[in-house]
């Protein structure tokens, strides 16, 4: 048994002792951390198979990213867990026959099906999996990287509208109605006639210039001929 | 002996069964059932890996990349609609789940 060989039982028995880990825990941290132990375990298991970029992607990824996403999403939620487990293993009987069932019945057509299939001799065996996957990426698959980029967009803008909560009792200046301005909404001009001062009643001598003014301000007072 | 591609083909049917054995007994705990559906992604990623190294073609390790691209989107919104669901319902149970009746 050659050391590749070894590795890949290696890897392919803690990924599924890992998986089972992350679908039986208690605790939802627990399970989380399991799928960090899957999810390394299934990179190695690719790097295995000569996908050196895609193996560090899904490790930054999902290791670096998702899974932090999810410890964080888990550790914020404060979780009833015996509420969420209760009849947990009822149908445990019947739903690990029908695991074993569909586990066993596709193992046995891929072993018997893919069993001649030899690794073909690498053509391009000097050139890295990197530069294949780039020259590939940045020609053939110009416009799906696009659009791959534009669901990203798409994901992050749709995640941030649907957690943001808006406080009713910030008082903060709408910018649309800021940049929709007008200076004819701030300032009103008021026509009227021209009036004599002198000829304006004066009940009393005013104290102030306020009231002076008053008579001037009003339109009522320029209607008296 | 050597490892043939059935036996990462075996790995990847073992694996998903596993996911779809999670999917069942989860069916309360809405966090385990995404992470069951992440276990499915990696499954079915390592059977596009695996036939890409056998079947000496890189088009299979660009459809990595692309379901790689859409996964972590996936798991981005259905995070936030679970934070979304809990902030509403004090719980993340599929059995509260019941107010779009129709």
């Amino acid at each position: 048994m050659s050391i590749p060989t070894g590795l890949f039982y290696l890897f392919s028995a803690v990924l599924l002792f890992a998986a089972f880990r992350v679908i039986t825990a208690r605790n939802p941290v627990h399970a989380a951390l399991y799928l960090v132990l899957t999810f390394f375990q299934g990179s190695m298991v690719w790097m295995l198979l000569g996908a050196e970029f895609l193996s560090i992607t899904l490790v930054l990824v999902y290791v670096g990213a998702v899974m932090v996403l999810f410890l964080f999403v888990v550790m914020m939620m404060d979780i009833n867990v015996e509420n969420l487990r209760a009849g947990f293993w009822t149908h445990f009987p019947l739903i690990a026959l029908v695991g074993v069932v569909i586990a066993l019945e596709m193992s046995a057509v891929l072993m018997g099906g893919f069993r001649a299939a030899a690794p073909l001799p690498d053509a391009a065996s000097d050139v890295p999996n990197t530069l294949q996957l780039g020259k590939l990426l940045y020609s053939e698959y110009l416009y799906p990287v696009e659009i791959a980029a534009a669901i990203l967009l798409v994901a992050m803008i749709a995640a941030i509208a649907l957690t943001l909560r808006a406080r009713k009792d910030s008082k903060y200046v709408s910018p649309g109605e800021q940049v929709r301005v007008r200076a004819a909404d701030r300032m009103t001009v008021v026509k009227m006639d021209a009036s004599a001062v002198d000829a304006a009643p004066v009940p009393e001598p005013a104290p102030d210039a306020a009231a002076t003014d008053a008579p001037l301000a009003t339109p009522a007072a320029g209607a008296k001929p | 002996m050597s490892i043939t591609l059935g036996h990462y083909l075996s790995l990847g049917a073992v694996l998903f069964a596993l996911s779809i054995v999670g999917i069942f007994m989860n069916r309360r705990n809405l966090i385990v059932l995404l992470m069951a559906i992440e276990l499915m992604l990696l499954a079915v990623n390592t059977n596009f890996v695996a036939f890409s190294h056998y079947l000496n073609d890189m088009n299979g390790q660009i459809f990595v990349f692309f379901i790689l691209t859409v996964a972590a989107a996936e798991s981005a919104i259905g995070l936030a609609i679970l934070v979304l669901l809990f902030r509403n319902k004090s719980s993340i149970s599929v059995d509260e789940l019941n107010t779009l009746k129709g």
